[in-house]
């Protein structure tokens, strides 16, 4: 008995002991190539966010950030299929890309200094720009963030949008009460009954969710925008050839579209451009060069379509304007880097 | 006066039957059953004019059949249902043969578990789904075919091997150690189904929705099961080492609600684990359920172990026996069988808390729920959706608290 | 047996395996706290935070709405000179209780979870004492001869008992919120307004005459003591005499009839007559008054706080009446019968027989749930109700300090568990030991 309470001691203690060694061993291969071996990504989203990330009826997960997430499954792997998602609580997600639980996080992630340089995590170009606002009934007739003195403000927990909120009103001068909810759906509620008097969130939530209003009309969002929330993909820090790779699928979809090519003309697109040539693989070594099929480009707008056709297809049917987020060339920010 | 009343004529008991004394006798015996009486029937009025008003007029229900399917199994592959199938027909088998060889409380609990089943098999949510998209007579009926019979064969043919396997069981004693050995198998079978393996892994990622919701509550409670009896036995050692260490983990654990112990199993879990330690969240709500559950087993145990008398282990002791056959032949087998009702409530109560996981990310029924609540088809129908849920886990725990009920009679408790 | 444990080498010695085993034990914990720790500084490293308690002490940032109590005139505090003439002993008390009750974004992080930890004792305390009353008045209406209450509760229980809490505060939520908002509240009287906001009631202010009041009412609780304790002793003295030694209550038994008799109309009547003898009115009302978004001024009940109080009430009170109901029926029939057969009331078959032994059953798995109550508190966060673990979250998430915010929250909830559960030990001697006795 007592012998093998000493073993068992003993194999515990070598164990622990041995773990931290083993867990080194394995560090300093590129996600890429982890991606490539396993054969699928593995992609943390939102658990419910209108247009965004959700479990549609079949299964299967939909929106615009999970569509990004498939165009890096098509891009890295030829099929959007092979793409996992894991539905992530804005508390742990980067945690979920410090320990390696996912490859690529895209779950309406704002992009800040402290994000980009404490977390340990790197940022691919914005997908959508976003920033932070106020919606408001019109029955209290307001019109800027000044006349909220007093009010009580909904907001979610666990996000910048909790941090902005109270760094805009101290700044401002403001006395405020802040109801945090861990539940969006009991947040949007009250503000519907009128328990709060304003909520308080990225505008394309704010207009998502007001159309599940009872009276979508009775609320307007202030124009007044308090935060820029550049939303992205985030990869591990320090990863540049996954990162790389992440950013240049979300450069394709932007590329694509500047150039109309799209999900439908793009099996059959001619063009004697030779930067349009380079991007579809027929001709140069984009694809080698970020350590990614020759096609990869054409495999990204086969399976999502450009970025006009994703935010079509996901944000268009829950009312968001295409606002800022237009090709550069149509006064938007979108802006391809050159494929060279 | 003492003699008047031992004179005074008694009059037989009214024997009278019939609604009007059952009333008599039930609601209205005196005054105050009267008032009583009314203002419950004025509440139950008020109750069911508001609610069913609600149910039938203003609810919009069809979000509940519409996403059935991932209400169930979450994104787990609807090709790959086979799996499922198994595992619930594998279950189904091993509970018919106990149920056929111990009758008793596993009998009550198959019973149970068949009624679930039939409930199931009769609603017709998926055929309302089907009837919406479809319009042609013919299609329709076909559809309604096609659900109720192909899309239901393995909990039909769960219930078939459920009822066929019970009278099997009656007849053939001999199995009880191989049924045993194919309970304790069930268990990695069952992972080992649903993970897959090679080519076909379906990662945990995929499991959801009331799959999941049950997965949890019985890896939790199964899991804590070794675990709680180690700590009771280590509370109740001789060694105070032990002792202090046991009493101080349970009573910790039990200090402390668990959706504290949730956040630190996701906030603090990589921060004390080394460098690349990776445990994926399903895997680490499983250990967060275990350790939180085993602390509760470990007093429920403990509860048992008093209750058995110590001429039995000194009994134990004078014929020879070591410290641990002692307690694995003579003492644990008593204590548990004593505090089996508290584990079942344990039970249900795990299988309440794991309501709470999806604040960490996981896709059971709450988190299913959430998913539900932000696809812009259906957001805003948080009441229907949240009842559907109250309901599902109401038919779990309530059928868990009648086998609990039936097992304390059996047992004797609370018999006077 | 000295030789005989000279001969046992010392590897199988009983007594020294069993030391060296525990020894091994404690090894093997502090490795594992020592792995853990290590691990723990290499993994605040990589975040690049570094444990400290310095951020208890920083601002807040943050406004928390619960608790907080709401003055009308706060904004003009500095210069309203009738506050200055608001001077003396006790109106200092009230205002330093209430300073630490209120709260200000310009506030420490370590203020803000003071505010938690009362938050999350308030919502107990009066969910414990609601869950008692209505779990009794559910388990003795489940054994009711009435067909249909009996009915009712039993389907209250049965409903409440086996759904999750969580799904039962996020139905509570929504309803309280149905009532009336702001502009159009319930009103009683201009001064109680009921809307979706809360419950808005008028506070007593300190005015004028607190302070000689209050002195007044000091000297009538050392009266009170001192009236207790001279009767106390004048009773013990003179029952000595007349009775057995066997027979003679303890002086303490006396205390507590002397208190019993003499002490609480002491207390009623003192403030009264103080409050007649008080030249100034020692306190004013303060009403809600309606500002631009929400009442300002007197007591606020939000409605977080009702929902959660209401969802661990009906949850607890559930459970409570299931123990109630097991704790009558463990009651022997026999010992009814044998109470009604020596000539007892219904009424005193109850009170002196059933009660004292049913009650004994009942205090244990009532301490477990008390302490489910305090816990499942934490529940709050999904309906933005401010207890100690939401605003624990939400230091968290400013200051990025987990692991001691982490210690601090495990540290109060199991403070207040370990007292409760110290509290209802200490009670359940003391029945028992009274049953045993009498």
């Amino acid at each position: 008995m007592n012998k093998k309470l000493f073993r068992i001691i003993a194999l515990a203690l070598t164990v622990m002991l041995v773990t931290p060694l083993l867990a080194d061993k394995h560090g300093h291969e590129s996600i890429l190539d982890k991606v490539k071996n396993r054969g699928k990504v593995v992609c943390g989203v939102h658990g419910g966010l209108p247009g965004f990330g959700f479990l549609g009826e079949d299964g299967k997960w939909s929106g615009f950030d999970a569509d990004f997430g498939r165009a890096i499954a098509a891009a890295v792997l030829g099929d959007p299929d092979k793409i996992e998602f894991v539905p992530l609580d804005a508390a742990e997600r980067f945690t979920a890309l410090q320990t390696g639980e996912i490859d690529v996080l895209i779950r309406n992630t704002t992009w800040t200094l402290s994000r980009d340089a404490e977390l340990s995590t790197d940022f691919a170009p914005p997908t959508f720009y976003d920033g932070q606002g106020f919606m408001v009934p019109k029955s209290l007739n307001i019109k800027s963030i000044k006349e909220l003195a007093g009010a009580t403000i909904g907001v979610t927990g666990g996000s910048t949008t909790e941090l902005n909120l109270a760094d805009t009103m101290r700044s401002l001068g403001l006395d405020f009460k802040p109801l945090t909810y861990a539940d969006i759906d009991t947040l949007y509620n009250s503000y519907d009954v009128g328990r709060v008097d304003a909520v308080t969130s990225d505008k394309s939530q704010l207009v998502a969710r007001r159309k599940s209003l009872k009276n979508p009309d009775d609320h307007v969002i202030l124009d007044a925008t308090i935060s820029k929330e550049p939303l992205g993909p985030l990869t591990i820090h320090g990863d540049n050839k996954w990162n790389d790779a992440v950013s240049w699928v979300v450069y394709a979809t932007f590329f694509a579209e500047e150039h109309k090519i799209t999900q439908k003309n793009v099996k059959n697109f001619k063009t004697d451009n030779p930067e349009i040539k380079r991007f579809l693989g027929e001709s140069g070594e984009m694809g080698k060069k970020l350590g990614l099929p020759k096609d990869w480009a054409k495999q990204v707008i086969i399976a999502v379509g450009n970025y006009g056709e994703i935010f079509e297809r996901n944000l268009t049917p829950i009312g968001l304007p295409r606002g800022i987020n237009k090709p550069w060339t149509q006064g938007g920010l979108l802006y391809s880097m050159p494929f060279r | 006066m003492e003699d008047n009343t031992l004179t005074q004529e008694i009059k037989p008991p009214d024997t009278s039957k019939g609604p009007v004394r059952w009333l008599r006798d039930n609601l209205f015996s005196t005054w105050y059953n009267t008032i009583l009486t009314c203002l419950g029937l004025v509440f139950l009025f008020l109750f069911f004019k508001g609610f069913l008003t609600w149910v039938f007029t203003q609810a919009n229900w069809r979000v509940i059949p519409a996403n059935l399917q991932i209400l169930m199994i979450g994104p787990f592959p609807i090709e790959q249902v086979w799996r499922i199938g198994i595992v619930f027909c594998t279950l189904l088998t091993l509970l018919g043969l106990s149920a056929g060889i111990w009758r008793g409380i596993v009998l009550q609990m198959a019973i149970a578990i068949v009624g679930v089943c039939l409930l199931l098999l009769l609603i017709p949510l998926d055929v309302v789904k089907e009837a919406e998209n479809t319009s042609a007579t013919l299609e329709f009926n076909l559809n309604i075919f096609y659900l109720i019979f192909i899309k239901r064969i393995w909990l039909l043919g769960g219930l078939v091997l459920l009822v066929g396997t019970f009278f099997i069981g009656r007849k053939k004693d001999g199995l009880k150690k191989w049924i045993i050995g194919g309970w304790i198998l069930s268990f990695p079978w069952t992972m080992i189904m649903l993970h897959g393996f090679g080519e076909n892994t379906i990662s945990t990622t995929n499991w959801g929705g009331l799959l999941l919701t049950l997965l949890l509550a019985a890896v939790g409670i199964v899991a804590c099961f070794p675990l709680g009896v180690l700590l009771a036995l280590g509370r109740r050692s001789q060694l105070p080492a032990i002792r202090w260490v046991s009493t101080v983990y349970i009573e910790t654990i039990r200090g402390v609600p668990l959706i504290t112990i949730l956040f630190m199993g996701s906030l603090l879990l990589p921060i004390f684990m080394p460098g690349d330690f990776q445990l994926d969240t399903v895997i680490r709500a499983m250990v967060a359920l275990t350790l939180f559950s085993s602390a509760y087993m470990a007093e429920n145990v403990r509860g048992g172990l008093q209750a058995v008398p110590s001429g039995q282990v000194e009994a134990a002791q004078a014929v020879g026996l070591s410290y641990s056959k002692t307690m694995i032949f003579i003492v644990l087998p008593q204590a548990i069988r004593a505090v089996i009702p508290a584990i079942v409530g344990q039970s249900i109560a795990l299988l309440k808390d794991t309501s709470l996981v999806f604040i960490i990310g996981l896709i059971e029924l709450m988190g299913i729920r959430k998913s539900i609540l932000g696809n812009q088809d259906w957001t805003g129908l948080h009441a229907e959706v949240s009842i559907f849920i109250a309901v599902i886990y109401f038919v779990f725990s309530y059928s868990m608290s009648i086998v609990s009920q039936e097992i304390e009679e059996d047992l004797g408790v609370g018999n006077n | 047996m000295q030789q005989d444990s000279a001969n046992i080498p010392f590897w199988r010695d009983i007594r020294i395996l069993k030391i060296l085993f525990q020894v091994l034990f404690i090894i093997g914990i502090i490795l594992l706290a020592l792995f853990l720790y290590t691990n723990m500084l290499q993994g605040l490293d990589d975040q690049e935070t570094e444990l400290s308690w310095d951020f208890l002490f920083s601002e807040a940032g943050f406004d928390i709405e619960e608790g907080t109590y709401s003055d009308p005139s706060e904004e003009e505090n500095d210069s309203d000179p009738s506050d200055e003439n608001l001077k003396g002993f006790w109106i200092g008390i009230v205002n330093t209780l209430r300073e630490s009750i209120e709260f200000d974004p310009s506030d420490t992080n370590l203020k803000a979870f003071w505010i938690g930890i009362v938050n999350t004792l308030r919502v107990s305390i009066v969910g414990i004492f609601c869950a008692t009353i209505i779990g009794f008045l559910f388990g003795i209406a489940r054994l009711s001869s009435n067909w249909l209450i009996s009915r009712i509760a039993a389907v209250y229980v049965e409903i409440f008992r086996n759904t999750p809490l969580l799904l039962q505060i996020l139905f509570w939520y929504p309803l309280i919120l149905v009532l009336p908002n702001v502009r159009e509240s319930i009103n009683f009287f201009d001064s109680i307004f009921i809307n979706q906001r809360g419950v808005f009631l008028p506070s007593a202010e300190p005015a004028e005459g607190f302070n000689t009041w209050m002195w007044y009412l000091l000297s009538g609780i050392i009266l009170a003591i001192l009236v207790v304790i001279g009767f106390a002793v004048f009773r013990y003295l003179s029952r000595s005499r007349e009775l057995q030694q066997t027979d003679r209550p303890s002086f303490v038994s006396n205390l507590i009839f002397s208190a019993k008799w003499t002490a609480a109309p002491i207390i009623l009547i003192v403030p009264f007559l103080a409050w007649f003898l008080t030249p100034d009115a020692p306190l004013e009302l303060s009403r809600p008054e309606l500002q631009k978004f929400n009442f300002v001024g007197g007591i606020d009940l939000t409605p977080e706080f009702t929902a959660l109080l209401i969802g661990l009430t009906v949850y607890t009170s559930a459970f409570i009446a299931e123990v109630v109901r097991a704790g009558i029926q463990s009651v022997v029939k026999g010992q009814r019968e044998a109470a009604r057969s020596v000539g007892l009331k219904e009424s005193q078959v109850l009170r002196l027989v059933v009660i004292p032994q049913a009650i004994q059953v009942i205090v244990p798995p009532l301490t477990s749930q008390y302490l489910n109550l305090a816990k499942n508190s934490s529940l709050g966060i999904f309906i933005a109700f401010p207890d100690l673990f939401q605003i624990g979250k939400i230091i968290i998430g400013q200051t990025g300090q987990s692991v001691p915010t982490f210690a601090m929250i495990m540290t109060c909830y199991l403070i207040v568990s370990l007292t409760t559960s110290a509290f209802m030990n200490w009670y359940n001697r003391r029945i028992t030991r009274f049953d045993s006795s009498s």
